[in-house]
């Protein structure tokens, strides 16, 4: 594992993000471009909606920035429905080169970091990268029907029904991805598909660790370290772990902590979902960063690579942490 | 006899319920381990006077769907001998599964998943 | 990475909520005791009806998986069984919500392959144990009992 530091900063120019009715009662829910109080976005199936919610999301992008799709050089994008259709079907009706990546959670953060070696190293002049989930999709992939009557454990995380897209430039005024850090794949053992946080955080705290190490930085030099969607297990134990290998957070802020009002929305254990990171960036880290608010941040979105077939064969659960820097303005750099 | 449903039925659920927060079992499991159990119970002559003490609350808990199909297994071994064996169990539980079959069927016609928050 | 798999899952253990075992266990009593007086009552009215005891039985059994079905298919079975649990789960109203849903959320993919193939894929294991365990009282039944006299 290694810190990628890049030469030429790559500047993201446009956001944009897309959630249903849940992230519509949610406290970032001013930040999000278009919120549906049908989950099912007008559609016949939910796989249908969370192609739709990823197209809103796309087209919304492409508006904001004044874009002509021809104009995008690559897509990068992923979500959680197999075979990462949802993200897939969006594009089929977009002239855009498209590779679709799977990062489970980390999605977001995993397609931040390539398309910005991409862009940083004039493979390529512009990437679009996104990330989707929906709640019933997710649900009905990874867990039971819908309507079936079961109670959720205290440690299960909500899955978050949003898509948010990034466009990252060679040119623009910022915010910047200035570092990027892949993360290897960590398992201590976790096998219970309902407490995603305690899987997942082991691998944030293999990425952060080495992040630190190797670039020489410490957490206190930034306005916040965010995560993907440990929620509040995970956090606990990033906390606890992260002081034992001698980096301790203060300035922790886990996405899946802040998109719900979590006792108030009944998610006590928060949230979860590629979406989760995604809309986070877009509906309140991104435009805080563009207003002055938030100057130099990390993001790392973490990602279970579990399946159903895996955890009914009694697998223990990888995860995986990647990791980018984003500074505001380039004299911070 | 409501009292009685209400308490002994009730109790069957609390149980179900401590096997879901102090085990690691699924509910799929605990269910398939209360229809065996219920059985097992039939068998032993255990469950019929559980019945006659509590009526539904003996039979509606999924225990009584295992008493069903122990009781359907005697009558049709008493009745047709070998081939009891093969159908007793089926036969026993027809109703229950007709229903939940054909209400299951039209509902699927009528009504769309729903979303939750 | 300083810390072994058994340490971890002590700290594991330790930041994980536990299940609100009290309330749990009431939600799961009054809901499960109430579906339970349901059927007792509907086991009056068959009888009052002139069904034989056998027959009211099953027709109240039927009438609570017809309830179930209707209120799964409303959206509010599964919001009950959010609080109740086990007092949701364990009565024959939640073997029919295990039934009644994925044919709900299979009918997506099809009649056939969604419908037909998907309805019980959560109620087919007790399905198959309960008739296997029946099975074999069956087999001891009619091979090993007489023999034994």
């Amino acid at each position: 594992m290694r810190v990628i530091d890049l030469k030429k900063p790559v500047a993201i120019t446009a956001w944009s993000c897309v959630g249903g009715k849940k992230e519509k009662e949610g406290p970032l829910a001013a930040g999000f471009d278009m919120l549906s109080s049908d989950d099912y976005f007008g559609q016949q199936s939910w796989e249908k909606a969370e192609t739709a919610m990823q197209k809103y999301s796309l087209r919304s992008l492409i508006e904001k920035r004044k874009l002509n799709a021809r104009d995008i050089d690559i897509a990068l994008g992923g979500d959680l429905c197999n075979q990462i259709t949802s993200t897939g079907f969006a594009y089929r009706d977009y002239m855009i080169p498209f590779g679709g990546m799977y990062g489970a959670c980390s999605t977001m953060s995993l397609t931040m970091a390539t398309a910005a070696c991409l862009v940083s190293g004039g493979v390529v002049n512009n990437a679009v990268v996104g990330a989707s989930s929906h709640f019933c999709t997710a649900e009905r992939q990874f867990r039971t029907p819908l309507d079936y009557g079961g109670k959720r454990t205290p440690t299960a995380q909500w899955t978050v029904t949003g898509a948010a897209n990034v466009f990252l430039e060679r040119e623009g005024k910022g915010p910047f991805i200035t570092k990027v850090c892949f993360g290897r794949i960590v398992d201590l053992g976790i096998t219970d598909a309902n407490n995603m946080g305690a899987a997942m955080a082991p691998a944030a705290v293999a990425t952060l660790t080495e992040y630190f190490i190797h670039s020489g930085k410490r957490p206190r030099e930034y306005d916040a370290v965010y995560t993907g969607d440990l929620g509040l297990v995970g956090s606990r134990l990033l906390k606890q772990m992260m002081e034992k290998e001698g980096f301790p957070l203060e300035n922790h802020i886990d996405c899946g902590m802040v998109i719900f009002d979590n006792e108030k929305q009944n998610v006590p254990a928060g949230a979860s979902g590629c979406g989760c990171s995604g809309c986070v960036l877009a509906a309140d880290i991104l435009p805080r960063m563009a207003a002055g608010h938030l100057k130099k941040i990390l993001f790392m979105a973490t990602g279970a690579l579990l399946s159903t077939t895996t955890t009914m064969q009694k697998e223990s659960i990888p995860s995986v942490a990647h990791l980018v820097e984003i500074v505001a303005d380039k004299e911070d750099l | 006899m409501l009292i009685k449903a209400f308490v002994v039925g009730g109790l069957i659920c609390v149980a179900g319920q401590l096997l879901i927060d102090l085990t690691k079992l699924t509910p799929a499991r605990i269910l398939v381990t209360f229809v065996v159990s219920g059985v097992v119970l039939s068998a032993l002559g255990l469950w019929q006077p559980v019945v006659d003490f509590a009526g539904a609350g003996a039979l509606v808990p999924i225990v009584g769907f295992g008493h069903t199909l122990a009781q359907g297994m005697e009558r049709a071994i008493a009745k047709e001998g070998l081939t009891g064996i093969f159908s007793g169990g089926f036969t026993a539980c027809a109703g229950g599964v007709g229903a939940s079959l054909i209400f299951g069927f039209i509902t699927s016609l009528l009504a769309r998943p729903n979303s939750q928050s | 990475m300083k810390i072994t798999r058994n340490e971890y899952s002590d700290m594991v253990k330790k930041a994980s909520p536990n299940s609100p075992l009290a309330i749990n266990c009431l939600w799961a009593f009054v809901v499960g005791g109430g579906i339970c007086v349901l059927g007792e009552l509907l086991y009056g009215f068959y009888r009052n009806m002139n069904f034989i005891n056998s027959d009211a039985r099953l027709m109240s059994s039927i009438t609570l998986v017809g309830l179930s079905a209707f209120f799964t298919g409303l959206g509010w079975y599964g919001r009950l069984a959010k609080k109740a649990g086990a007092g949701t789960l364990v009565p024959i109203t939640g073997f029919a919500n295990a039934v009644v849903s994925p044919a709900m959320e299979f009918r997506s993919e099809g009649l056939i392959t969604g419908v037909g193939a998907k309805m019980f894929i959560i109620a087919g294991p007790v399905i198959v144990y309960g008739v296997l365990a029946s099975v074999v009282y069956g087999v001891v039944l009619y091979f090993i009992l007489p023999n034994m006299r």
